[in-house]
């Protein structure tokens, strides 16, 4: 206990924190290459998270989420062309380098756990690797430290879990170990793709339990990227609704998800099917399908699908 | 009706240590004509496994199939695999990427012999084309060439070549975005009443089921612990684990410290676990004692077509709180 807290401190030293907005994102772009030309993934997107906020991004497939994530982390291959006015996480410049505070400064906790942690490493292993790698951390306090964190995530027996597989744990249980393995080099920014899709819901409720209490312990700024309304309702203070890799409609939780103004968002509403209406008549698909990210629309993206476009709504994308 | 998986190779069966597992046990299920039964529950509690008996796609280990008045044997003949048919979670790996839309449903045609001649079989396609709405130009296409809730729509086209009396829905849109699926969803249900045509609707997702069923089964770990209909289903007396199910979901508008959910005990269940007992018990927030370990619960009868599998007496279930009673959105809902 006492060598990691030694350690923790030698890295607040190093990083002093600025103040303003954890995550500033200005007009961030993306496009691949593809065989028919461009494909354009995001378009003018824009998102702050401040320090210890929490930002829900919520979309269907095919709307940019998962790829906003990889900007972020400067994960993109080769064949996407990004472009910002600024991709800031605390003063530094994720667009040219993001590699610096990834895994570091910003966590990741991905949609597959089982797929995320190595088949053929302990759990131990590789809840610790982030400590030895970023922090230094001798392999004793990391291990002490590791065993803190899985308890700390509600895993039981902690120190068995620690010499255990992945493959001899539950898939709740797994993504306990990716989110401990994402907290343990202390970062201040947590991005989750769709961290509980995969999981049934009663583990569902128990993780993002487990990720409220994080929050609030340990005023940690997270980016949620979900599909699922209710969870971002649940968890996050803002949110961004992402369609066809242009921002639809942002503000507080409370104003998006309870009053929406973006017929979009109205829709993707409309369509919920809810245990609380049981038989509450016909939902309301939204007719159409996603446009075509090769040829982006001058004008709404959402208007070909739109119950309220009107004359007008081809000539700007609206803000 | 039962079924029982043996694991192990056949190494460890020969030597009589396959250790096998208890898929669905004992489960009695009764679906009318044209009635929705929701089937819901978590990963590996069994539900596709009694989808698929149901369908004598499966060995049952015991029990009996009824189906319009006749027994079924325990290998289906073709008149059975004509009227109870089934439609898939996942499209793309359920519809052959190398055939087109008009091949895919013509081989259910010819298979059951719905239509003779080019012209009867070509008028088939586009009248199940037509059912499940999509223009009659897409029988030359490919699935590649379709967007997931149409490949869906051929998915069911296919399932009701047939004229099938009986449909299993394996999670069914499952795999659809939300605008999507609830297109699917409506023509299921419209297809329902157009045809009269009766579904097991296995779904892990209550609000779907909700949505779409008449009668619901709560199945955990191979046994229906509650069943009935839905709105009964959704609102006090709760089994423990639909109490716990329903205080899971995170539902937009109730709020962040209800949603924290009862504490459920972090058991995760041991499917090699022996008969005997409550099946929940290991997870229960409500257990009561050593009965729950020990001793099968009784069918305790809440109301008509309502039951649930529990000890705890039913005026003591009664009391615990309505998970889904605030309707904060209901003046606000769009459109």
């Amino acid at each position: 206990m006492n060598g990691w807290t030694r350690i923790s401190a030698v890295v607040d030293m190093r990083d002093a924190p600025t103040i303003g907005a954890a995550l500033q994102v200005d007009a961030l772009s993306v496009a691949y290459a593809s065989r028919t030309g461009w494909l354009h993934a995001l378009d003018n997107v824009s998102l702050a998270i401040p320090p210890g906020g929490v930002l829900g991004l919520v979309g269907e497939s095919g709307s940019g989420k998962s790829t906003v994530v990889l900007a972020l982390l400067g994960l993109l291959g080769p064949s996407a062309k990004v472009e910002a006015q600024r991709l800031a996480f605390d003063g530094h410049d994720l667009l040219r380098n993001a590699a610096i505070v990834r895994g570091r400064r910003i966590g990741v906790v991905f949609q597959d756990a089982a797929a995320s942690l190595n088949p053929a490493l302990t759990i131990g292993t590789q809840v610790t690797e982030p400590m030895r790698v970023h922090l230094g951390a001798d392999k004793r306090a990391a291990w002490q430290r590791g065993t803190e964190l899985l308890a700390e995530m509600g895993i039981p027996r902690p120190a068995q879990v620690m010499h255990s597989y992945p493959h001899q744990l539950s898939g709740g249980m797994k993504q306990r170990v990716g989110i401990a393995t994402a907290l343990a080099s202390e970062p201040d920014l947590l991005l989750l793709d769709e961290p509980t899709t995969a999981l049934d819901v009663t583990i569902e409720a128990q993780i993002l339990s487990l990720l409220d209490e994080l929050r609030r312990r340990r005023g940690l700024s997270m980016l949620l990227v979900s599909h699922n309304l209710g969870i971002v309702d649940r968890l996050c203070d803002s949110v961004s609704v992402l369609y066809a890799g242009r921002l639809a409609e942002q503000g507080a939780t409370t104003e998006v998800l309870h009053h929406p103004r973006h017929p979009y968002t109205k829709g993707l509403l409309a369509a919920l099917p809810r245990p609380d209406r049981p038989h509450a008549g016909r939902l309301a698909p939204i007719p159409g399908g996603l446009p075509d990210l090769r040829a982006p629309d001058p004008g709404c993206n959402f208007r070909p699908r739109c119950a309220f476009a009107a004359a007008g709504c081809e000539l700007s994308s609206g803000r | 009706m039962s079924a029982r998986f043996d694991s192990g190779g056949w190494l460890a069966r020969a030597m009589g240590r396959g250790r096998g597992v208890l898929a669905v046990d004992r489960v009695s299920l009764s679906i009318r004509t044209g009635e929705i039964v929701g089937l819901v529950g978590e990963s590996g509690c069994g539900k596709s496994t009694l989808g698929r008996l149901l369908l004598r796609l499966l060995p049952a280990r015991t029990g009996t199939l009824r189906f319009g008045g006749g027994m079924i044997e325990a290998q289906a003949d073709r008149d059975f695999r004509r009227r109870a048919q089934v439609v898939f979670q996942n499209p793309d790996t359920s519809l052959n990427p190398r055939q087109t839309v008009s091949a895919i449903l013509q081989r259910a045609v010819d298979w059951f012999d719905m239509a003779h001649g080019a012209a009867a079989v070509t008028a088939e396609i586009g009248r199940l084309l037509d059912l499940v709405r999509l223009p009659r130009s897409y029988a030359d296409r490919y699935p590649h060439q379709l967007s997931g809730g149409e490949k869906q729509r051929v998915g069911i086209a296919r399932a009701l070549a047939s004229r099938p009396e009986f449909l299993v829905c394996d999670e069914a849109v499952s795999a659809l975005d939300v605008s999507v699926q609830a297109a699917i969803l409506n023509l299921l249900r419209d297809l329902r009443d157009e045809l009269g045509v009766a579904y097991l609707f296995i779904s892990h997702d209550i609000g779907v089921i909700a949505h779409i069923a008449d009668r619901v089964a709560v199945m955990y770990h191979g046994a229906i612990v509650e069943e009935g209909p839905v709105e009964d289903v959704l609102h006090p007396p709760y089994h423990p684990y639909t109490e716990l199910l329903l205080s899971s979901v995170p539902l937009i508008g109730k709020g962040r410290t209800e949603a924290t959910a009862l504490p459920a005990r972090r058991v995760s269940p041991d499917p090699g676990a022996s008969a005997g007992g409550c099946k929940f018990a290991a997870r229960c927030a409500r257990r009561v004692g050593e009965i729950c370990d020990s001793v099968t619960p009784p069918l305790q009868q809440v109301g008509p077509g309502h039951a649930i599998l529990c000890h705890i007496p039913l005026s003591e279930l009664a009391a615990v709180p309505h998970w889904l009673g605030t309707q904060h959105l209901s003046e606000e809902r769009p459109r």
